[in-house]
């Protein structure tokens, strides 16, 4: 006998509790914690902050031993938790070239003043597995060098003082808040700039090398790729001026395009940008790569129809929350609808074998 | 056939006025200081060779591109308005009630997913036609008068030959009685003989729905067969302007006497 | 057990402030999609992410809360949905459709008729019912902003020419007052005449898409059709073997692998309701002390 599905409850409460102990895993090893992840894994740290938009290593390696090591589902638990903070107030933005560097290169100067800084790169590691890691030996310390103290000068200022790259229109206009607002189309610079740094990263990753592979192609270079720590102030209202709150560290990279110039613009370079959280040099870059593919409108440039051009396109299926979500959704019981298709199936073909059998 | 759209203007009107149309590409000139006056029923032929401005004037005119300046004065239900200052919102409405636009390519101007019979039937529900029975009636008629086999009508397009896609593109098009067809190289990219049999068509549409129309071609034989009135276009100019055969026949502009002699040599 | 750590009902005022300008718009312009600032939520999007932020929105201390999902209150989604509600807004929560004042629900009407004062909130995936004609936002912001329907009945048409009628069985279209054509989500077909004319104010939320719209009570929603093709609300030909109903939405049930299956409402307050007054169906049995 038949009765009616019950016990939804008691099925998710056992689910969860499954989930937690499948989560802590094999008891006699032991528990990882957050300070662990959160120095130990600071590059999975560093993407679910930018991506989750939200700065707090803490509670970002919270959220990765929370989700397992599932980056995306950490990311969620960070917006979730950001959705629930109030907004107290908003720093004045960052003086990124006041960075105090741990990396800083440049593709397209081979020295310039303040230096190429390789910083601790994987770049030129052989990718070879480090098997003493499984032996869990101690590190011999890196050899040090005083700071150099003297500032690093943007790359792009070096060439917007002769003119050679497009300027940046100046304002203090106050950007809309991603966040905050809906999203409009067509967006502001400023608008994709945000969608993009929190966008996924696997996916500002694919739009950028599809560019480079001849879908709105833009010539890149490397201007300029600096990580460190900046300084964030805010104002006060109480005490009536600025002061540093803290710091954080950003990766900012800046590309230089070629540029054939345009009816109101002579030949110069055009640049793209990005700006992410924490040390996230692939995205970056990938970022600047699709922000100057999205500018083919402002430079006057053709548009190709190519994906990585598209605004809608990618701010619409960059966010790998609302992707996620939605992908997932289809596991949810859609029995209604499918009752509805079942039954306009079972009369189409009803219809279908009748008219047939009539016509032989 | 479908009742008479003209009642509503006197003939003594221009259905279109165009006043110092330009349109720049930075320094270069897509066509500068364009005017004209087209009046109901009359079908104007607009020819040049590929570069001389036709296709960005035809363009501007109906709205797929915006002009730097002048105005495109077209008599709109409401009285005379200027289409380039409109609000985007009423140019698409006028685009899909009193204006038709016949592409060059048809796969620019059919639905290519969609059935013979639901792409001619589209502008009818896009007014308001909620029968079923009728919309399709009337798709089966203007398939017939485009010499489209009516067991063709729940075919897509896309297993078309080019010169019934053409076709079926005219018939979408004609189908709710546009004031005003804008046609570029209606005929281009189309085989010879399938070419005179589209004009062939197409002259006797116009004659019997007493269409206005603008055509935008470089070939002669189209707008000798079709046009009351002829300009002709280079460098983003209008050169000649006039009668069709007035401008065939006697033409002034040098120009145009060398576009009518390598026509007649072929 | 409300959670101390959040407010009422997880969104903070001025959220909720937002949310409720969004919906005040909605309800003045019925069937029109009201951009608003979608949060993200605890749970994820397409999970009902809107329809959680509408009705946060919309509770006060006072309310009765229902939430269905399928037509069911014990469906997993549903007890998500409920017990996030309990936590933090700490409202009455109840399965029965006449003591609920805001209903959240996931694709279906509830059988019940519902009565001025209630509130039922839907979850909506996929807010535009042009997505699937044209995919670009901008150009179907403008197709509404124009009433450029037509391109609406070429799908219907295309369906007839093919079917020999309209093969639409959910997620069927209205147009509301006259004006904004409206994706009802994805209820089936069998709801939509529920959608107009109802004494209830019904408050759609699509989070992922960041977009609210309504239909105030009494409001006119007509499914689209043909003069000669007119919509038709269709179910399975069957009664439901549990309560006997014969007039309300069934779900199919697999009883064993030789093809048997049975027939029961998909409406299980309804369902439950029914057997209990002591209606029986073919394969049901008297409630012990259903009296």
């Amino acid at each position: 006998m038949y009765v009616a599905v019950k016990g939804g409850e008691r099925a998710i409460d056992a689910a969860h509790a499954w989930l937690a102990e499948e989560r802590r895993g094999d008891t006699t090893i032991a528990e990882l914690s957050v300070a662990q992840i959160r120095s130990q894994l600071a590059l999975a740290v560093n993407r679910v902050m930018a991506e989750g938009s939200l700065h707090d290593p803490d509670l970002a390696a919270l959220a990765i031993k929370q989700s397992r090591g599932d980056l995306i589902e950490a990311i969620f638990l960070i917006r979730a938790y950001r959705t629930t903070l109030p907004r107290l107030g908003a720093s004045h933005p960052v003086e990124t070239a006041n960075m105090a560097v741990t990396r800083r290169i440049s593709a397209t100067f081979k020295d310039l003043p303040g230096g190429q800084i390789l910083g601790p790169t994987f770049d030129y590691t052989h990718r070879l597995l480090d098997f003493k890691l499984a032996a869990e030996g101690e590190v011999p310390s890196a050899p040090t060098a005083p700071a150099i103290m003297e500032p690093v000068p943007h790359v792009t200022g070096m060439l917007g003082r002769d003119g050679l790259i497009q300027s940046e229109p100046a304002g203090n206009d106050t950007p809309s808040d991603l966040t905050r607002e809906p999203m409009e189309l067509p967006a502001s610079r400023a608008l994709r700039l945000q969608a993009i740094t929190r966008g996924d990263e696997g996916f500002i990753l694919s739009m950028a090398y599809s560019t480079q592979r001849g879908y709105g192609r833009t010539h890149a270079f490397v201007g300029e790729l600096r990580i460190g720590t900046v300084a964030v102030e805010m104002d006060i209202p109480e005490l009536g001026f600025a002061v540093e709150i803290g710091e954080i560290e950003l990766t900012e990279c800046e590309t230089v395009n070629q540029f054939k110039g345009s009816k109101t613009e002579p030949p110069q370079f055009t640049r793209g940008y990005g700006l992410v959280f924490g040390q996230t040099e692939r995205k970056a870059i990938a970022m600047s790569l699709v922000d100057r593919a999205l500018r083919w409108k402002e430079l006057g440039e053709d548009y190709s129809g190519a994906p990585a051009q598209d605004e809608e396109f990618v701010l619409m299926h960059s966010d790998n929350i609302q992707a996620t979500g939605f992908l997932e959704h289809i596991k949810l019981p859609h029995y209604v609808d499918f009752q509805a298709e079942l039954e306009m199936v079972r009369k189409l073909r009803a219809e279908a074998l009748a008219s047939k059998r009539a016509a032989e | 056939m479908d009742t008479n759209a003209f009642t509503t203007v006197t003939t003594a009107d221009p259905l279109m006025s165009v006043r110092g149309l330009s349109k720049f590409y930075g320094t270069r000139i897509g066509c500068d200081a364009v005017s004209f006056d087209l009046f109901p029923g009359e079908v104007l032929g607009i020819v040049g060779e590929s570069g001389s401005g036709k296709s960005t004037l035809l363009s501007c005119l109906a709205g797929h591109l915006a002009p730097d300046t002048g105005e495109v004065i077209f008599a709109t239900a409401a009285g005379p308005r200027d289409t380039v200052k409109m609000a985007e919102a009423e140019r698409r409405r006028l685009a899909r009630t009193d204006w038709a636009f016949v592409h060059q390519n048809p796969r620019d101007g059919l639905r290519m997913g969609i059935s013979a019979g639901g792409n001619v039937g589209e502008r009818l529900m896009a007014v308001g036609a909620r029968h079923y029975g009728d919309i399709r009636a009337q798709a089966i008629d203007w398939l017939g008068r485009v010499e489209i086999s009516a067991d063709r009508i729940d075919d897509r397009p896309s297993g078309f030959s080019g010169g019934m896609q053409q076709r079926l593109q005219i018939a979408r098009n004609l189908v709710t009685g546009p004031r005003l067809v804008f046609m570029d190289e209606p005929t281009g990219g189309l085989d010879v003989s399938v070419q005179a049999r589209l004009l062939d068509l197409l002259r006797g549409l116009v004659r019997e729905m007493g269409l206005s129309a603008i055509i935008v071609t470089h070939d002669l034989a189209v707008v000798r067969l079709l046009a009351d009135r002829l300009m002709v276009m280079k460098g983003g100019y209008v050169v000649e302007h006039g009668l069709t055969d007035q401008v065939l026949d006697d033409p002034q502009h040098a120009y145009t006497q060398l576009l009518v002699s390598s026509v007649l040599q072929v | 057990m409300t959670e101390q750590a959040y407010n009422f009902a997880y969104l903070d005022e001025q959220t909720k402030t937002m949310i409720r300008r969004a919906i005040l718009k909605g309800v003045a312009i019925p069937g029109y999609q009201v951009p608003f600032a979608s949060r993200e939520m605890p749970m994820p999007y397409g999970w009902g992410t809107g329809g959680v932020q509408v009705t946060a929105a919309c509770l006060v201390p006072e309310d009765t809360l229902k939430v269905i999902d399928q037509g069911a209150d014990d469906t997993t989604n549903a007890v998500s949905i409920r017990r996030f509600f309990q936590r933090t807004a700490g409202v009455a929560v109840t399965e029965a459709t006449t003591e609920a004042t805001v209903i959240q629900t996931r694709h279906r009407i509830p059988e019940t008729a519902l009565a001025e004062g209630q509130i039922l909130v839907y979850q909506v995936p996929i807010p535009e019912p042009l997505r699937f004609l044209e995919p670009r936002e901008t150009e179907t912001r403008k197709m509404h902003e124009l009433e450029d329907y037509g391109l609406m009945h070429v799908k219907l048409y295309e369906d007839i020419a093919r079917h020999g009628q309209i093969a639409t069985s959910y997620d069927y279209p209205v147009k509301v007052e006259g004006r904004y054509v409206m994706d009802p989500s994805p209820i089936p077909k069998f709801d939509n005449p529920k959608l107009a004319g109802n004494a209830a104010i019904q408050l759609f939320g699509a989070g992922r898409e960041q977009r609210i719209y309504a239909l105030p009570p009494y409001t006119e929603a007509i499914s689209l059709d043909f003069d000669d093709y007119p919509f038709v609300a269709s179910k399975a030909d069957h009664a439901c073997d549990l309560c006997g109903a014969a007039a309300s939405y069934l779900d199919e049930v697999i009883t064993d692998d030789q093809g048997s299956r049975m027939f029961v409402c998909s409406d299980t307050d309804f369902c439950g309701s029914r057997r209990a007054a002591g209606h029986v169906g073919r394969l049901g049995t008297p409630l012990a002390g259903g009296k």
